[in-house]
This record gives structure tokens, C-alpha cells and sequence, in this order.
């Protein structure tokens, strides 16, 4: 199954702080861990809010805002995609992200809507499936 | 967190961990039956100490540790059972070998391929290649016996049979679980190549309705694809496999239409392609190139492949792209299905006579006698020719070769349209 990873953001991530060299440096190893493991299949780290756009969309109506957003624990700082055997496997992964932050953070995992999670594939919904 | 999430935390953790602690334990007795009874042996000390402890930060490092500690006791006590014989051999020639001290000095000694090395034994070319793939799915894959006899439509009994004679052919021929040097480096890695395209090759073609276990064995020969890229980065035709698989196994569910039946490429709904795979196949065949590669057999398959992906729409193939990786192909894969496929594409890139041309010259080759296929795209070709009677004649002629009944239903179709 895959999964998507979120790292959600905090305030080091809002402001755009780097985070220190030691953490860099077990991310990378996170990552590598990941990718020997046959785990990672896509990821990739988010510029902060500032930098970012939301789209309201009502009936026919859509309204850009632009960021930055003030609700941080909706906001996202990273993400990364994951091939494990199931949740489990995802939950033991996840818990070994290193912590790059100051200050508490979170990290969220949701499973795909794989093709076999539908009866049968239908038109409208086929275009969905695994497209990341 | 309560006992159930505890445990079932626990064993996620000792998933992850068990090819390698299996591929480090063998390295140092040499003996995969031993590795795996060790690294279940930690598991049952995590199992009793962490509820308590908590997981630890490093617990790849811990069951390793547990595993060789336990490891040392058993030597210990198997040598002082036979102190006796020991201290005879001793005399004899002089040694003073302990093994449990070998295995206390390299504790700490991880070079990280060993991994590589147990994948290199499990698939070394004294095995045949069904027994390499099934040892490699049960001790790099974590596979149960019965998985494993699912995916090959095979039973139990015959499976785990199979993966205990694999284990002793490897113990009597004393192989050393490393990853081999040299001129034999490449045969080998061949072997290994061979092996992980065999297991996706048993899932895609499962067919829809069938054992979920079945297509997951795709999934399980990506992994350990994109396991040995990860150990193996400048090796192009790893690269070259793994573009395959991402990009064959991004059309996995377009396969089937509603019926169940198998599409062919231009009858697939594109859009159900799996963007994702097909980008991460691009990306791995843009690295065997630069590695290189781009001429190997696999690497050459997925450049064929990609020819497909990139293309929105039927129409757009490039087919004559895909003629000429075909005449690369053939080089360097010689092989009769291989040249029909390329008087295919030549077909389609250059007009039926090319494809005739190319045809003909195969219509004696043993391998394709009462090959549905080849009169199949004789007749497409002539009908294209616009030479109808002799195409009604190679349709029926395939049709007769056919035993699977949409395609029997195709070809009448396709000699009836040819006219009386």
C-alpha cells in the first residue's frame, strides 16, 4: 500500500529557518534509511506559507488568497510518499523521523485510495487513482 | 499505547529489520537457517523487554546486538559441549579460533552490504531460478512460506521444500554471503536481475479476481529493485530493471477492461496510468542512460516501454523510436518474439511492406511455429497491404492457434472483415 506522509509545519518552518546542520544531517540519513529500504517513492519539502496560495472554491465562485496563512497546524512543511506492507510498517517508519524542530511538531500518514479500494473502477473516478 | 499496539509496533519494527539482521547473522555463521532462528530469537527478547523499555531510538542496532549476544552464548555452549573435540582439533593444528570472538569483534563492524551479499547468495547461479526466487521472497522479502506458494500457484509442502534444499545447496558449497568482485560481479548481478524480474513477472500476469498475493509480488520486486538501486548506485542496469518494472507496473490496473479481459496497449485508458511510476521509470532509465547503460537488455526493454508512457494517446507512438530500440534490442537479446515485435514496429513506422519484409524472414523459425502472434501480424500487416484474401488466410490460421476464446472471437472478426 501507499501512503502520504505530511510534516506538518511550525513556526521554524513559517519563518523559513533552516534548520541546524546535526539535523540536516539525520534527515539524510531518515532518507537514505527510506530509499535502501525500497520505502520512499516520492517526497519533497515545502516552501513556507508566505510563498504559498489557497483557492476557495464555491459553486462557480473561486477566490485566490494569498499567503501567508495563519493556521498552522492545517499547513503543510513537507510531504513524502511511501510504499509499506501496511499502517503498521508506516507507524514504525514514522516514528523514527527525526525531529528537525524547536518546537513540538507533527507528522500525519494517510493511506492511498488504491485501485483495489474500489468495487469497480468507475468513469469520473478513474483519473484519480494514483495520480500524485 | 496498549499490549496490542505495543506488540504489533514491535513487530513492524522487527519487519523492517529482519532482512538485514538475517543478511548480517548469516555473513558470520554462514548458514541462513541459523541467521533466521537468531534474528527470531531477538525478536522474542524485543517482545519481552520493550513493553517495558519503551522502543529504542536505534532498534535496528538493539535486536542486532540481542541476536549476537545470544549468538555467542550458543557457540559458547555448543563449545563447551564439545571442549573436547575443540581441544583435539586445537591440537591437531594449532588454532586457537573462537568463534565467539569473532563475532564480539565485528559487533560493531557494519559495512552495509550485507544485505547485498545475502541477495547475491540467495540468488547465486547454483540455484535454479525458481528456488532463488522463492529464497529470495522468504529472507529478503520477509514472505511466509505460504505467500510465497500462493503467488506461484504452487502448495506449501513443495514450496518450503524447495527453499530448504536451496539453503543446503548454498551451505555445502560454502558461499561466502558476499557481494562478488570482478569479472564475476557481472554474471552474478545478471543472476540477481534475472531473479527479481521473474517475481514481477509471476504478478503481472495475475490476472484480475485472482489471490491478491499475486500482484503484489509486482510490488515486492519493485522494493527489492529499488533496494538494490539504493545499494548499488552505479550499476546501470539496475537502473535499467527498475524502469522497467515502474513503468509496466504503471499500467497494472488499466490492464483489464470491465469484463476482466486483457487490454492491449492501444485499447488501454491512458488516463488510468499510474503517473506517479511512470515518472519515477523515466527517472531511473535517465540514470541508466547516464551511467551508460542505454544499450543494456533491460535498460533497452524500458526505453521501449517509456516510447508508450510518453505518449497520450495511441496515435502519438513513436513508432519509428520504437523500431529502431528494437533493432538495438535484438543485438543485444536475440531472440524470435523479439524480431516479431520489431516487424511489428517496423509495420507501424514504416508501412506494411517493411513489416512483410522483416516477417517473412522469420516464417521458419522453430520458436515460432503454432505461434498464434506471428500469423496474427502477418495478416494485420497484409490487410494493411491491402492484400485482403491472404490476410483472411493468416487470420483464420491464427485463430485456429488460439485457444483463448476473446482472442479466437478477434481474429474470426478480423478475417471476416476481410471480405469473402
Amino acid at each position: 500500500m501507499r501512503v502520504m506522509v505530511f510534516v506538518k509545519a511550525g513556526e521554524d518552518t513559517e519563518q523559513g529557518v533552516p534548520p541546524p546542520a546535526e539535523a540536516f544531517a539525520a534527515m539524510d540519513r531518515f532518507t537514505e534509511a527510506l530509499v535502501n529500504a525500497g520505502v520512499l517513492v516520492a517526497g519533497a519539502g515545502l516552501k513556507p506559507s508566505a510563498s504559498a496560495k489557497r483557492i476557495l472554491v464555491d459553486g462557480a465562485a473561486r477566490t485566490v488568497i494569498d499567503g501567508p496563512f495563519a493556521e498552522m497546524r492545517e499547513m503543510v512543511a513537507g510531504f513524502s510518499i511511501w510504499e509499506v506492507k501496511d499502517m503498521d510498517e508506516a507507524l514504525a517508519w514514522a516514528r523514527r523521523c527525526p525531529n528537525i524542530m524547536a518546537v513540538p511538531s507533527a507528522v500525519e500518514i494517510w493511506p492511498f485510495i488504491e485501485a483495489e479500494d474500489l468495487a469497480a473502477p468507475r468513469d469520473g473516478e478513474r483519473s484519480r487513482l494514483g495520480v500524485a | 499505547m496498549t499490549a496490542g499496539e505495543t506488540h504489533r509496533a514491535i513487530e513492524a519494527t522487527f519487519r523492517i529489520e529482519r532482512a538485514r539482521l538475517i543478511a548480517s547473522l548469516a555473513r558470520l555463521v554462514r548458514d541462513i537457517d541459523r541467521a533466521e532462528e537468531m534474528a527470531q530469537d531477538a525478536l522474542v527478547i524485543a517482545l519481552a523487554e520493550w513493553p517495558r523499555t519503551g522502543i529504542p531510538a536505534n532498534p535496528g542496532a538493539w535486536l542486532m546486538t540481542a541476536a549476537k549476544r545470544r549468538a555467542i552464548d550458543t557457540i559458547r555452549r555448543d563449545t563447551m559441549r564439545s571442549r573436547k573435540h575443540a581441544e583435539i582439533a586445537r591440537e591437531l593444528d594449532g588454532a586457537v579460533d573462537d568463534p565467539a570472538e569473532a563475532i564480539e569483534a565485528s559487533m560493531d563492524d557494519d559495512l552495509g552490504d550485507e544485505l547485498l551479499g545475502l541477495l547475491f547468495t540467495a540468488c547465486h547461479p547454483i540455484l535454479s531460478a525458481e528456488a532463488r526466487a522463492a529464497l529470495t521472497l522468504r529472507v529478503i522479502g520477509g514472505l511466509t512460506t505460504d505467500e510465497i506458494a500462493r503467488a506461484f500457484l504452487s502448495n506449501e509442502p513443495t514450496i518450503a521444500q524447495r527453499i530448504v534444499r536451496a539453503k543446503k545447496t548454498i551451505g555445502k558449497a560454502g558461499i561466502a554471503f558476499a557481494v562478488p568482485r570482478g569479472a564475476e560481479r557481472a554474471a552474478r548481478l545478471a543472476s540477481v536481475l534475472e531473479v527479481i524480474y521473474l517475481i514481477f513477472n509471476e504478478g503481472y500476469a495475475a490476472t484480475a479476481g485472482e489471490d491478491l498475493v499475486r500482484p503484489s509480488l509486482c510490488m515486492e520486486a519493485q522494493r527489492l529493485g529499488r533496494i538494490l538501486a539504493g545499494l548499488m548506485p552505479q550499476d546501470a542496469e539496475v537502473f535499467g530493471l527498475l524502469a522497467l518494472m515502474e513503468i509496466q507496473a504503471s499500467r497494472l490496473h488499466a490492464r483489464t477492461g470491465p469484463d476482466g479481459a486483457l487490454l492491449t496497449l492501444t485499447e488501454q485508458d491512458r488516463t488510468r496510468w499510474d503517473r506517479l511510476l511512470i515518472r519515477r521509470g523515466l527517472d531511473a532509465l535517465a540514470r541508466a542512460e547516464a551511467l551508460g547503460g542505454a544499450d543494456g537488455p533491460y535498460a533497452l526493454q524500458a526505453a521501449l516501454a517509456a516510447c508508450h508512457a510518453r505518449a497520450a494517446k495511441a496515435e502519438d507512438t513513436d513508432w519509428a523510436r520504437i523500431a529502431s530500440l528494437y533493432d538495438r534490442l535484438r543485438d543485444v537479446m536475440p531472440s524470435p518474439v523479439v524480431d516479431l515485435n520489431r516487424a511489428v514496429a517496423h509495420c507501424m513506422a514504416f508501412g506494411p511492406e517493411a513489416g512483410l519484409k522483416l516477417v517473412d524472414a522469420l516464417a521458419d523459425a522453430a520458436a515460432l511455429r503454432n505461434y498464434a502472434p506471428l500469423p496474427a501480424a502477418r495478416g494485420d500487416f497484409l490487410f494493411r497491404a491491402g492484400r485482403l484474401a491472404e490476410a483472411r488466410t493468416e487470420f483464420e490460421a491464427a485463430a485456429k492457434l488460439t485457444r483463448n476464446a476473446r482472442e479466437v472471437a478477434f481474429l474470426v472478426a478480423r478475417a471476416e472483415a476481410c471480405g469473402a
